[in-house]
């Protein structure tokens, strides 16, 4: 259904609305690999690209290749998109380090599925250190969004590449395989919607006016090295400051506050509503962001609930960056489902209420 | 202070090509990298063409090689030359592009890509140095070292049983529909380094009919590694590389 303000309204699969928003915010080219649940994404490009002429899409022998054919293409100036799941995207950890370091800007989308391993088909968040911590090799961020709706899949994808073309650092949306199955109402902002910054330094061919562009990642002189890193450190401590964003639910009266982002954000939200039922006030901290962290969101709300209860489909890692935020200054737990599990509403309220009757939390 | 352009009185025969910077080159004397770098980017100048062209430098001593290429260049990851370059063409469809790799880079750790982009046929040129040795690291064995070469992890000669055999690569790429020219070359002699210069050049000209890959081997030495003065090298490549890798037109374009 078409808007006035050329915004589409549809039903879709998460994955097929991402592919959809990739063409709409002006992709220039996309490589991948299959492998399940993100597979749809290739799927829909291919069969679309012939409504969006001189668009690139492009089947590589693997996930090795292909973020190498991302790098060159990135290097050469387009507005590049790579799509996968966990196995594959540790497979492009190799590329990611050489990209951060090249300062090459890329979307790259991990649709998450249980591990270790080859491990299962099913939605996990078991890729959050890797997608947060770096995940290759050296000191490097790579900037992570993790949408929570099918809505979300498409916004972040103009929200991506506006952040990876402004601070020329890989860009990550991190969701999960429920997200990329799952139907849901979705507006689609309209083609073209998206300029593309000139990049100077892209490597076009060099016209007589100006020196060589080169993309490298190799600095030999360690002193080099050095003047690189600090440059990807100021940048990232300008993202810390600039580009967090997080979502904050019922928090205004909360005791207790979930800490849960993408899928289990939304599962939060019943267990939310169903300890109010029973008069336990909780809230909820989203984080959008994962990398930037609302660090300082979380500090202040530690200023005002009793306790923090971080859910996950892991074992818990985003709780690693929670307790950081807090500083030991209120207990932080966590609770979570691995391996392809989803948690339940049911399971995350008896977790809260254990924490509620903890007799840490007793006051005299 | 800038260099006189002619000595008073002469005339210039013979000059650096405009497109190889001033940077003086790291690589060992006699090696072959230097020769080959030059008549690429000879290639290019003559052509007029180093505003469309784009190449990729790989992991290997040649590493450095957009320090010496006065063109826009990126530099891969080990092997990956390819993909990369395949990145690249696929999104100015319009520039020349070349990936320069060595036998390590890539037919070892970079084979799956080497073949998959011949057989996609991208329209590039590869050049492969093939030295039968890693030199950057220091002269390990590679995929194309010969039977029985000594190499710091073959101090006793390389072994079928154990290392498997000296992998002709160019012959099984030639195989492949993808590709459109399939060479061997070499730079160890004024002649050789004449045609190499030759098959460059064919091999741009096709980048613009856009039929498939380009991909010139060169019979390399590697002075250093093979623990050898540049003539011992460049005696020993023809004795001992030639049998195994023979000069010559692999697969030709019908003219
Ligand atoms: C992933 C990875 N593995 C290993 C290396 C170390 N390495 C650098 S160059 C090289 C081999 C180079 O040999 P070759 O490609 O034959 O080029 P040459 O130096 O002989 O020109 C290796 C193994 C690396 N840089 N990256
Ligand atoms: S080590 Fe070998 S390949 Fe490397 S520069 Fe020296 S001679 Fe050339």
């Amino acid at each position: 259904m078409a808007q006035s303000n050329g915004t589409d309204v549809r039903l879709m699969k998460g994955n097929e609305a991402l592919a959809e928003a990739a063409l709409r915010a002006g992709m220039q080219a996309y490589f991948g690999y299959p492998i399940t649940p993100q597979s749809e994404v290739m799927e829909y490009l291919t069969m679309h690209a012939p409504e969006h002429p001189g668009v690139v899409i492009l089947q590589a022998e693997s996930e090795l290749a292909a973020i190498n054919m991302v790098y060159g293409a990135a290097g050469a100036g387009a507005r590049v998109m790579i799509s996968s799941s966990s196995p594959g995207i540790s497979l492009m950890q190799e590329g990611l380090s050489y990209m951060t370091s090249a300062q090459l800007p890329a979307l790259v989308v991990n649709v998450q599925r249980g591990g270790p391993g080859l491990g299962t088909i099913q939605p996990s968040q078991g890729d959050y250190f890797q997608a947060v911590k770096g995940g290759g090799h050296g000191d490097y961020r790579l900037i992570v969004l993790a949408p929570a709706s099918v809505q979300e899949m498409v916004d972040f994808v103009f929200d991506a590449f506006r952040l990876t073309e402004k601070y020329r650092n890989p860009a990550m949306i991190l969701a999960d395989g429920a997200l990329g199955q799952m139907m849901e109402k979705v507006a689609l902002p309209p083609v073209g919607s998206l300029p593309r910054s000139a990049a100077p330094w892209a490597t076009v061919g060099k016209p007589a006016t100006r020196e060589r562009n080169i993309v490298t990642s190799l600095f030999i002189q360690p002193e080099r090295m050095e003047q690189i890193n600090l440059q990807l450190q100021a940048k990232y401590r300008t993202l810390e400051k600039e580009e967090v964003r997080c979502e904050q639910l019922q928090m205004e009266d909360a005791d207790f506050a979930l800490v849960a982002f993408g899928l289990t954000s939304r599962i939060c939200q019943k267990a939310m509503e169903l300890a109010r039922q029973k008069g336990i006030r909780v809230g909820l901290i989203r984080p959008i962001t994962l990398y930037p962290f609302p660090s300082a969101v979380i500090r202040k709300a530690a200023g005002q609930v009793e306790a923090f209860v971080t859910v996950e489909m892991n074992a818990g890692q985003m709780v690693e960056d929670v307790r950081l935020a807090v500083d030991g200054t209120r207990p932080v737990h966590f609770t979570g489902r691995m391996g392809g599990m989803i948690p339940t509403p049911e399971e995350i309220l008896a977790k809260i209420e254990a924490v509620v009757a903890e007799p840490s939390l007793q006051h005299a | 202070m800038k260099e006189p352009d002619v000595i008073e009185g002469m005339e210039v025969v013979y000059r650096k090509p405009q497109t190889l910077t001033a940077t003086p080159m790291h690589y060992c004397p006699g090696c072959s990298h230097g020769v080959v770098h030059k008549i690429l980017m000879e290639v290019v100048d003559e052509m007029g063409i180093q505003d469309k062209t784009v190449g990729v430098a790989p992991v290997g001593c040649s590493v450095f090689a957009y320090d010496y290429m006065n063109v826009d260049m990126q530099e891969a990851a080990h092997g990956r030359a390819s993909a990369v370059a395949t990145g690249i063409r696929r999104v100015l469809p319009d520039t020349y592009v070349f990936a320069y790799q060595g036998d390590g880079d890539l037919a070892a750790i970079g084979t799956g890509e080497t073949v998959h982009t011949v057989n996609r046929g991208e329209n590039i040129l590869m050049v492969f140095i093939n030295n039968g040795i890693y030199g950057m690291t220091g002269g390990q064995m590679a995929p194309t070292s010969l039977l029985g070469m000594k190499t710091s992890t073959s101090p006793y000669g390389r072994e079928a049983a154990v290392n498997g055999y000296p992998l002709r690569i160019t012959e099984l790429l030639a195989q492949l529909p993808g590709a459109y020219y399939v060479t061997r070359q070499s730079v160890h002699t004024t002649a050789a380094v004449r045609k190499c210069k030759k098959a460059i050049e064919a091999s741009f000209r096709y980048q613009t009919e856009k039929r498939g890959t380009c991909f010139i081997e060169v019979v390399a030495n590697c002075p250093s590694g093979w623990k050898m003065t540049p003539n011992e090298a460049n005696d020993w490549l023809e004795k001992n590389m030639f049998p195994y890798y023979p000069i010559g037109d692999i697969k030709a374009p019908k003219q």
